[in-house]
């Protein structure tokens, strides 16, 4: 099938281009771990792995590139060594092996001085309980990273300032945190986050702590800042749907191993496995799916009064119009060639008869 | 067998050897009923056999070898390097004291009064107050200095404070990196060894402190403030440590990953959201100090304890009165002040007060505070205070009241002596005394197993033996038979009242400030009151030991019964449980592991008090250690009897934690019989 994207294909982007770069990245826990990797060892599963030397494998050979800009989600369950990876990524847990390359930087072998000089400037993490200082007024813990720089008090709370506007936090500058609800909560972890102007940021399941709507708020609101700022984002999460609102391209994990790397219309219309096709049947997939997905290849004798849309435009967003015309739909790609037909069926497949879809 | 572990080889009429380990079918208590059933047997035919008394005076060839051992310290004085460092620290201390003393205590030839007189130092002190805590405290510390001088012991309090905080200065010197270590450390074995280290220390009784240390830097208040300091560096570090580590790991993540140095991650993040913690520490500190620094009277400490020992040792109920209700008013100041300062600077922020109009009404108020100190540099009436007969009028009046209160109650008082002594005292005695030694020995080591396991078996042994060696055996028993009976009354009382207190907010309410008062008293001024009730017999020692241990007693059974989960008891009651089996059958077996701590600190507390009391008639090895004090040949059987004191506390100390930690039905709920120990 050629929707499954071939992964060395997928990250194979030039490096240079990347904003991170992460390539044959381990973490294995307990004693001895950097004597297993490229023996036999590394090969087993992670609970044998475990039964035969006491070490556990947090993160198995991870390789991908994020574009400068991309929203590249990383999505899993508990314990498949998401939040390991992605604290592996500024060594907040030290990687076992492996390169991590920001901004062309191989960060692994930076020494405490530059790491830190990394960690200051060029990345920011949020959090999933937030790591508040419960000691320091709003306006403070926003301008914590600045602080820390050695920035002057009335600088930092200036720049602060702007943030805590930012991310709709006006008027709570001289709050403590325990004085806000969990949403405005990781506002606060957030405009941290952004008060360094970071070139990458890390979301460890940061809304997952909320409740829904709060979520549901959050996740726009990463989305708006997104727009505007344009920062390179790499966002864990358990939530399928929050991968498929948020990210750009998702990565799948499974005890620490890579499952899929795609975009969201391809981790659900061609699921690697067993593994994300169960993860992903839940899905409404007309909210995913772009009619690249569901055309078919033109016939002469195809209609050519029916309405002209482009490859990726969404099923839902495309049924009206498809179904309230008499001619199919003819698909075109981005130098309006058309490329494939879309008829009634095949929309009606996606909306009304979700499961009998092709897998 | 647990037989032939024992110190030296049972003799043959010793009780034949326990089981260790509770078998399935038959709970541990039987066990233990069983050990003490064949022990009564065995004691009806061996009493007052190889008893190991040593009458008043007498000394064994080991005692002079330890009072040879103080004489070649003493000799040694010029040549021994560590003794001089010890004596040249105790004269820094000295120093620094008596600098202090001429400051605000002691007349500053050629000046008849110190430096500044007791106007301007209860000014000061209550700008301090203010600055710290708000203007309540302020003026709860102006009241409390002016109520020093009224009574007339103003050099004393002054004396008291002075040795307290040069001892707790040293402290959070010493202590505040410690607790850092503690805190950060990731290296299990130096986390063990600094808490063992302060288990040791926390269990020793403040008494036992005195004798070794005053050997090393003399006494005066050299021996006082060295002391006090090594009494009060345990909470600091253990409280503080423990707060830094608590310090929430996502917050220090999320702060790390922003770029922070070690320096910045500490002084930034860890003791800042520590402080509420390190300030309890702190509070902690003060207390002990200040405990500590009254007993050190003993050792010729300046303060407020001299004239509380002279009174005691003269049976002058009210002349300890006075200075013991300002040991209480001054405890009760520094206990308040320090809650309320860890609380005071979030509060100010919170309530969004001005900090300038702050500055400004500490700047009036600090120069006011000047004023008074120059005005009580000029003036001789606000330099000493004007003198009265109030404390001598006062002492007269509690004297009468004792005087009416035993004419009138005597009877009363002497009946319930005389139920505890006949009905619990009197008989638990004899048959930890008057046994063979070997087979106490036995007996306790059997109980130790059946109750503690094979964990509590080690310490069992060394301190058995250890208390067997120091040939103070005797008075050992003596000691911890009244331990023992002092614990029961205060586990009685704690169970009736702390659950009162947890099933009645209201009670809970009164009494809980009561308690809390109760828990910062130093304890040597509980002995005051008592010693008017009961005189000076073992009898005021007991009392005066359930008085001091009631209070924390009291709280964690309270605590611990509050903490039953609430669906338990709704679920209780919706099978109509009576109240009575409500308590019985839900509260008390699920707050078990409060309850055995209760009686741990209790067990403790106790002795502490016991020990205390060798002065005012309880005899044993308290009485040892005071003559060791003023009686230079006794010196080694005092020191063999602190040593005995410090075993008997190991002893009950881990035979407590092990009984707790072994427990098999800890994980099951449904199984917990109350007594049997829970996680400590």
């Amino acid at each position: 099938m050629t929707a499954v994207v071939d992964q060395p294909e997928q990250t194979g982007a030039a490096t240079t281009d990347a904003a991170l770069s992460v390539r044959g990245l381990w973490k294995i826990f307990g004693s001895g771990a950097e004597k297993i990797i490229g023996t036999p060892d590394a090969e087993l599963s992670r609970a044998d792995l475990k039964q035969k030397t006491g070490c556990v494998v947090g993160v198995k050979d991870v390789s991908f590139e994020v574009a400068p800009g991309e929203v590249f989600v990383v999505m899993g369950l508990s314990g498949s060594g998401k939040s390991t990876l992605v604290r592996c990524l500024t060594r907040l847990i030290e990687p076992t092996a492996g390169e991590v390359v920001i901004d062309g930087r191989d960060i692994t072998k930076a020494g405490a001085g530059d790491l830190r000089e990394l960690r200051r400037t060029h990345t920011s993490m949020v959090f999933q309980h937030f790591g508040l200082l419960p000691h320091k007024q709003v306006i403070d813990n926003v301008a914590f990273g600045l602080e820390i720089r050695g920035i002057s008090k009335k600088e930092r709370r200036a720049r602060a300032g702007e943030i805590v506007d930012l991310v709709g936090l006006t008027g709570f500058e001289q709050s403590y945190p325990d004085q806000l609800s969990g949403g405005m909560q990781q506002r606060v972890g957030l405009a941290r986050a952004l008060a360094n102007d970071p070139s990458l940021l890390l979301f460890d399941e940061p809304f997952s702590a909320l409740d829904p709507l709060i979520r549901r708020d959050m996740q726009n609101e990463v989305i708006r800042l997104h727009h505007e700022l344009g920062k390179t984002m790499v966002f864990i999460t358990h939530d399928l749907q929050e991968a498929l609102k948020l990210g750009d391209r998702i990565l799948i994990m499974r005890d620490g191993e890579m499952v899929q790397v795609g975009a969201p219309d391809e981790v659900v219309a061609a699921p690697a496995d067993d593994y994300v096709r169960d993860f992903v049947s839940d899905v409404p997939r007309s909210h995913v799916l772009t009619l690249k997905w569901v055309m078919r290849d033109p016939r002469p004798d195809d209609s050519m009064d029916g309405p002209v849309m482009k490859a990726d435009t969404i099923v839902r967003q495309a049924a009206k119009a498809a179904l309230a015309s008499d001619h199919p739909v003819r698909v075109v790609d981005e130098n309006d060639r058309v490329v494939g037909i879309v008829d009634d069926d095949a929309i009606l497949r996606v909306v009304v008869a979700e499961e009998e879809a092709p897998a | 067998m647990t037989a032939t572990l024992a110190p030296a080889p049972p003799e043959p009429d010793a009780p034949p050897p326990e089981e260790p380990v509770a078998r399935r079918g038959l709970p541990r208590w039987a066990w233990a009923l069983i050990v003490i059933g064949v022990w009564v047997v065995v004691y009806a035919f061996t009493k007052g056999q190889d008893t190991l008394v040593l009458p008043g005076r007498e000394h064994t060839d080991l005692h002079d070898t330890l009072t040879g051992f103080r004489d070649d310290v003493l000799a040694s004085r010029d040549s021994n390097p560590i003794i001089q460092l010890t004596y040249a620290v105790g004269e820094r201390f000295v120093a620094v004291v008596e600098w202090v003393q001429t400051l605000i205590s002691v007349p500053d030839f050629p000046r008849p009064v110190p430096q500044v007189g007791w106007l301007g130092v209860t000014a000061v002190a209550a700008w301090v107050g203010l600055a710290l805590a708000g203007w309540r405290i302020a003026l709860l510390v102006a009241a409390s200095f002016v109520s020093f001088g009224f009574f007339g012991y103003w050099s004393d309090a002054m004396d008291l404070l002075i040795v307290t905080f040069v001892a707790v200065a040293v402290s959070v010197l010493v202590g505040m990196p410690l607790a850092i270590w503690l805190g950060t450390t990731r290296n299990r074995y130096v986390l063990a060894a600094i808490n063992t280290t302060l288990d040791i220390l926390q269990t020793m009784p403040t008494f036992v402190y005195l004798l070794p240390i005053v050997l090393f830097v003399g006494i005066g208040p050299s021996g006082a403030v060295a002391c006090t300091l090594l009494y009060s560096l345990p909470p600091i570090i253990r409280i503080a440590g423990h707060g830094i580590r608590g310090v929430s790991t996502t917050t220090l993540e999320a702060t790390d990953s922003a770029g922070q140095t070690r320096w910045q991650r500490l002084l930034k993040v860890q003791l800042p959201m520590a402080r509420r913690t390190i300030v309890v520490g702190l509070n902690q500190t003060i207390m002990a100090a200040l405990a500590m620094a009254t007993l050190a009277a003993y050792v010729n400490g300046p303060g407020l304890g001299k004239p509380v020992l002279a009174a005691l040792q003269s049976r002058d109920v009210g002349g300890g009165f006075v200075p013991g209700m300002l040991i209480v008013v001054m405890a009760v100041m520094l206990d308040r002040t320090t809650t309320a300062a860890s609380e005071a600077p979030e509060k100010r922020i919170r309530d969004g007060a001005d900090p300038k109009i702050r500055r400004i009404v500490l700047g009036v108020t600090g120069a006011l505070a000047l004023v008074a100190v120059y005005l009580s540099r000029e003036q001789i009436d606000l330099a000493r205070f004007p003198e009265n007969d109030v404390r001598r009028t006062v002492a007269d009046g509690v004297n009468d009241l004792v005087d009416w209160f035993t004419d009138t109650f005597g009877g009363l008082t002497g009946g319930f002596k005389d139920v505890i002594s006949y009905g619990l005292l009197n008989p638990l005695e004899s048959l930890l005394a008057e046994s063979p030694w070997y087979v106490v020995a036995v007996a306790i080591l059997a109980l130790s197993a059946v109750l503690g396991g094979v964990r509590a078996l080690l310490p069992t042994v060394i301190c058995l033996a250890g208390l067997w060696y120091f040939d103070l055996w005797h008075d050992a028993m003596v000691t911890l038979n009244m331990t023992l009976v002092g614990t029961i009354l205060v586990m009685a009382l704690a169970l009736v009242l702390g659950v009162w207190m947890a099933r009645r907010p209201r009670v809970d309410l009164v009494l809980r400030p009561v308690l809390d008062a109760g828990q910062t008293i130093p304890p040597f001024v509980y002995l005051i009151p008592i010693l008017g009730l009961f005189e000076a017999t073992r009898f005021t020692a007991i009392v005066a030991g359930v008085i001091y241990a009631a209070p924390v007693a009291i709280k964690l059974v309270a605590d611990g019964i509050k903490g039953v989960s609430p669906a338990t008891l709704e679920a209780s009651r919706a099978t109509g449980s009576t109240t009575w089996q409500e308590i019985t059958k839900v509260q008390l077996p699920m707050a078990r592991g409060s309850l055995v701590l209760a009686a741990n600190q209790g067990l403790l507390y106790v002795l502490s008090m016991a020990v205390i009391g060798g002065m005012v008639g309880a005899g044993a090895l308290g009485y040892d250690v005071v003559l060791g004090f003023s009686r230079s040949e006794e010196w080694g059987k005092g020191a063999a009897a602190g040593i005995s004191i410090v075993l008997l506390g190991i002893l009950i100390d881990r035979i407590c934690r092990a009984a707790a930690h072994r427990d098999p039905v800890t994980h099951d709920p449904s199984k917990r019989p109350w007594w049997r120990a829970a996680s400590i």
